[in-house]
């Protein structure tokens, strides 16, 4: 019974997200509030069914019901419980069930606190989320159904994908799911706009925070994905610019763009047009990217797909709401009234360069990760663009982005100095010239760009610090006096600081990490010893352990710093009779933010085994960087006050320096 | 009952979320409006200027403003009158009403499975499951199996009812654990060689040719690797190469070796030999070494064979001259009468036969 309600309570979402992307849409034509509120309703309802779906799954899965088609592909009676609920999503028929719950949640939320927002906006937003819902609904009942049922179950399922396995898997896909789907808000108020005719004020105050939420889990999520690929594959690589990570990565840069264009909308009703466009495209490179994921036109490790009548329609879904919406646009938005004016050296000119440099380098990963499928389609020839490419192109497009991102907060609103805000930077500029210099002296005749990119990094947080002080005072005030401005500074300020500070402790983790890697690759016998960056790894023990539903062979190293007995790693190759398949699972012994690594390969005849063993110093930066930005975003999400960027008055003295 | 009740809920609470907002009418228009913001701006500006964040400069351009936003939003302020819309009202009402629930249980019905009740593993191991006790038993050999994965004895007992299940590709992992854990012998390497060459669907692979080597290396008299190391030459073409191996088994193997027919049909298969019960060569020269008792055993078993062959397929005269002659040597005659009965009937629709039979019969003086 659970399974056949969940299924009925599914049908009956579709059902109602028809009839709220029609209603309301009727109702705001005519101008009747009683039909408009029909969307609000549905979308709650709506809600209320597809959780009730998904727990209905969940439910399954736990029980391991395999009379139930989805349960036995991907489950296991002897798997632990969090994997079991956990493997809902880790297949691609459950993973799609939850890419529409989370879609209903963010209707809900509107639904639910949309109420100062104008009736016929939040009619014709709801009704757009009600068109996305609708088509997945379809597509999921037509091409993914996790609801279909096995007349005789088997005693047994077929177990989940061993890579899996991980509490990886209980983040990665949620917090991604959240932040594409996230985009799906301001993809409809985009449109609800373009629908309208005109974007208000009220527009404004709405699509910031949305895109928020969604940019902060959308980061926190392709930063744990990377650090998942990063202990889980045995490789200790974090970005391969694999099709998967760029179908994320591309949704990640139009939102970034997208938020710091909405930040000028919110706060100087400029930007408009372009604002709506961005949501377009951020959306529309979610729904990219659930596409090339879920089609399975790239075989990987997320492929689980690989049906052609799901890739059709996903096709067509994509088709339709990308080319319908940028019609619309083209349509409709030379209609909309343009904003308000602003020199180009200003806070939105510098936000307008934030955006040209991001949207461009979006466009690169962007042609990187589709013209070689374009390719194989059109001429059959294989080719594959790999990380020269994207650091060719990408890396040239972020340099100047990240030079200028010190300079960006400085600036005041609608007129800036640009010299002003150079002086102020002076410390950061003089942080990273002796950055430099220190790091060529030690690394004498190592690369020659890792420092300048160190230099860059430091310049980049230490112009975030600039900024800080700028604001507070600090240093030309007694510190008491600073500290109590700090306590006054917006959170939306701090959140920007953090958020500017975490691209820098990003890239100095990836500079160390790709420049100053050592490594240890070969095999080793019982009490052998390898010495990889200062370390001496022996190998005590090779043992062998049964895990629930793997079995588990266990390497021992005691690691040693000089002689002095650190710790013991204990990195293990799992073997799943059920999937005839095994996983490594690499030990990490973390010092500071560096990192040892060691994975184990297969052994052989005499009873040696083959080790990876990597040194990867500051590897860790890189995910604290993305967990910095996103406590940045957290922090300005947390700022509910209004935002209104005051003007600087065309010849005023300088006074105190313009703040939000 | 209970599913149809739980659908007729949710069915009712799907139409209610649709009608309440239509029943509530024209209730007064909720929602905020542009002004609103901008009146909370002016409020918030107020704020920065008391807190001390921006300049009283700068808060006065931004007041000015957004005053004159706030003043162009006053003006451009749809009062849009909140019109019911009746006939809207109705039809979506109806909609709601009938369609909502006429296109769930349409759309439900085509996809859904409402007969099929839950079957979730717990009660459905705790019960002891007529239907499939062997898939139960074999799942729970298995969960053994996977704690305690160096037990040769399960192994041992698994293998042959996962082949038996068809589940080859499992077999084969199990007959390897076997060998591994339970010890080598030329029967285990043949049940793995042919877990692998059902599993191939009927190819002897030449990972499959390997393992009946090894079994014929530690038992050259191992009959299933011979058969299938002789089936392996028929598959590449070497027929000659097919023949030769399984001669030379039916020459070793003991007359009532249940296998016999098996070798003798393959060996008709590569025209090696007659069908029977002619020896070849090798087989009379080993017939002639035997002693009485042992030379009578083969024959017997011979015959034996071709009466089972005829009461399959009675339309060989050959054969049934063949029988009656051997019971007529081996002084049964009771038998040879009763199979000359089974004889006529069996070729009884067929004149020609029957003619033949009769003949052969009347040269027998078995006639009348």
């Amino acid at each position: 019974m659970i399974a056949e309600a969940g299924h009925y309570a599914l049908v009956l979402a579709l059902a109602l997200a028809l009839i709220q992307s029609t209603v309301p849409m009727l109702g705001a034509r005519w101008g009747d509030p009683a039909l408009m509120n029909v969307a609000r309703s549905t979308a709650l309802a709506q809600l209320l069914f597809v959780a009730a779906s998904f727990t209905a799954l969940v439910m399954l899965h736990v029980a391991s019901d395999f009379s139930v088609v989805n349960v036995f592909e991907n489950s296991h009676s002897m798997k632990p419980l969090l994997y079991k609920i956990t493997g809902v999503w880790g297949n691609h028929e459950g993973s799609m069930l939850l890419w529409v719950a989370i879609l209903a949640l963010f209707g809900g939320l509107v639904a639910a606190f949309g109420n100062n927002l104008p009736l016929s906006l939040r009619a014709h937003v709801l009704a757009v989320q009600g068109w996305i819902a609708a088509a997945f609904y379809l597509f999921i009942l037509l091409t993914s159904n996790p609801f279909l049922r096995i007349a005789s179950p088997p005693i047994e399922g077929r177990d989940l994908n061993p890579v899996l396995q991980d509490i990886g898997l209980a983040v990665h896909p949620p917090m991604l799911y959240l932040g594409y789907v996230g985009f799906s808000i301001s993809f409809s108020f985009a449109i609800a706009a373009l629908i309208e005719g005109r974007i208000d004020a009220a527009w404004a105050r709405w699509v910031r925070p949305w895109t928020l939420v969604a940019w902060i889990f959308l980061t926190l999520g392709i930063a744990m994905g990377s650090y998942w690929a990063y202990y889980e594959l045995g490789w200790g690589g974090w970005w391969f610019w694999d099709p998967v990570e760029n179908a994320s990565l591309m949704p990640w840069l139009a939102g970034t763009a997208l938020l710091h264009s909405a930040v000028v909308m919110e706060k100087r009703n400029a930007l408009k047009v372009w604002t709506i466009l961005l949501s377009i495209l951020a959306f529309s490179l979610s729904l990219l990217g659930t596409f090339l994921v879920r089609s399975g036109v790239l075989t990987s490790v997320h492929a689980f797909a690989t049906d052609p009548s799901r890739g059709v329609f996903i096709l067509l879904i994509l088709c339709l709401f990308i080319g319908g919406s940028l019609t619309l646009y083209a349509w409709r938005a030379p209609a909309l009234k343009q904003g308000g004016l602003f020199a180009p050296v200003s806070r939105e000119g510098a936000l307008v360069l934030n955006n040209l440099f991001l949207t461009s380098a979006c466009a690169t990963v962007f042609i990187g990760t589709l013209y070689p499928l374009a390719l194989e389609v059109l001429t059959g020839d294989k080719i594959s663009v790999g990380a020269p490419f994207f650091n060719l192109t990408f890396g040239p497009l972020f340099v100047p982005l990240l030079v200028a991102m010190p300079f960006a907060p400085l600036l005041a609103w609608k007129r800036g100095d640009l010299l002003g805000a150079a002086q102020r930077l002076t410390a950061a500029g003089i942080a990273a010239l002796v950055a430099i210099a220190v790091l060529f002296a030690w690394t004498h005749g190592g690369a020659t760009l890792a420092p300048l990119a160190i230099g860059l990094a430091i310049f980049v947080i230490g112009g975030a610090l600039s900024d800080l002080a700028e604001r507070t005072a600090l240093f030309r005030v007694p510190f008491a006096t600073a500290m109590a401005r700090a306590r006054g500074l917006p959170r939306a300020t701090w959140g920007t600081a953090f958020a500017h500070a975490g691209i820098g402790v990003a890239l100095i983790g990836i500079v160390c990490e790709t420049t100053w890697n050592s490594e240890y690759i070969g095999t080793m016998k019982p009490r052998d010893i390898a010495s990889v960056a200062g370390y001496q790894l022996k190998l005590d023990d090779i043992t062998q352990r049964q895990g629930p539903n793997f079995r588990e062979m266990i390497a021992q190293f005691t690691v040693s710093h000089d002689g002095e007995t650190l710790e013991v790693m204990t990195p293990s190759k799992r073997n799943f009779t059920t999937r005839d398949s095994s996983t490594t699972e690499a030990a990490l012994l973390t010092r500071g933010a560096s990192q040892l690594y060691v994975s184990l390969g297969d052994t052989n005849a005499e009873g040696a085994i083959a080790v990876r063993i990597y040194h990867k110093p500051l590897v860790l930066l890189i995910w604290w960087g993305p967990v910095l930005m996103a406590f940045g975003g957290l922090l300005s999400l947390s700022d509910r006050r209004l935002r209104v960027g005051a003007p600087k008055p065309a010849k005023a003295a300088r006074a105190l320096q313009p703040a939000e | 009952m209970t599913l149809w009740f739980v659908f007729a809920l949710m069915t009712v609470a799907a139409i209610f979320a649709v009608l309440w907002p239509l029943s509530r009418g024209s209730s007064a228009q909720a929602g905020g409006s542009e002004a609103v913001v901008y009146k909370d701006q002016l409020a918030e500006i107020d704020r920065d200027v008391a807190a001390g964040l921006i300049g009283s400069s700068e808060a006065e351009a931004a007041r000015v403003e957004i005053g004159r936003r706030l003043l162009a939003a006053a003006d451009g302020e749809r009062t849009l009158p909140a019109r019911a819309n009746l006939g809207l009202r109705r039809a979506s009402a109806i909609v709601a009403l009938v369609g909502l629930p006429i296109a769930a249980v349409t759309f439900y019905l085509a996809l859904g499975s409402p007969r099929l009740g839950d079957f979730p593993l717990a009660s459905r191991t705790r019960m002891a499951d007529v239907s499939q006790p062997l898939e139960n038993m074999v799942a729970q050999v298995e969960a053994h199996l996977e704690k305690n994965p160096t037990d040769g004895r399960g192994w041992t007992v698994l293998a042959p009812v996962l082949a038996r299940l068809g589940r080859f590709d499992d077999a084969v992992r199990a007959y390897r654990n076997v060998i591994q854990h339970a010890g080598d012998s030329a029967e285990r390497r043949s049940d793995l060689g042919e877990a692998l060459v059902t599993s191939a669907g009927g190819v002897v692979t030449a990972e499959a040719k390997a393992e009946f080597e090894r079994a014929v290396a530690q038992n050259a008299d191992d009959p299933r690797a011979s058969y299938f190391l002789g089936l392996a030459a028929e598959q590449d073409g070497r027929k000659a190469d097919a023949a030769a191996i399984w001669r030379a088994m039916l020459s070793k193997a003991p007359a009532d070796a249940p296998w016999r027919p098996l070798i003798e049909t393959a060996l008709a298969r590569v025209g090696g030999a007659p069908v029977a019960p002619a020896l070849s060569d090798d087989a009379m020269a080993a017939a002639r070494d035997m002693n009485e008792a042992d030379r009578g055993t083969m024959v017997r078993g011979m015959v034996d064979r071709l009466a089972a062959r005829l009461k399959q397929d009675g339309s060989d005269v050959e054969g049934w001259l063949r029988l009656v002659r051997a019971y007529i040597v081996m002084g049964e005659r009771d038998k040879a009468t009763n199979a000359r009965i089974e004889a006529r009937q069996a070729v009884a629709g067929d004149a020609e036969r029957l003619r033949k039979l009769n003949e052969g019969l009347k040269n027998l003086g078995l006639d009348g």
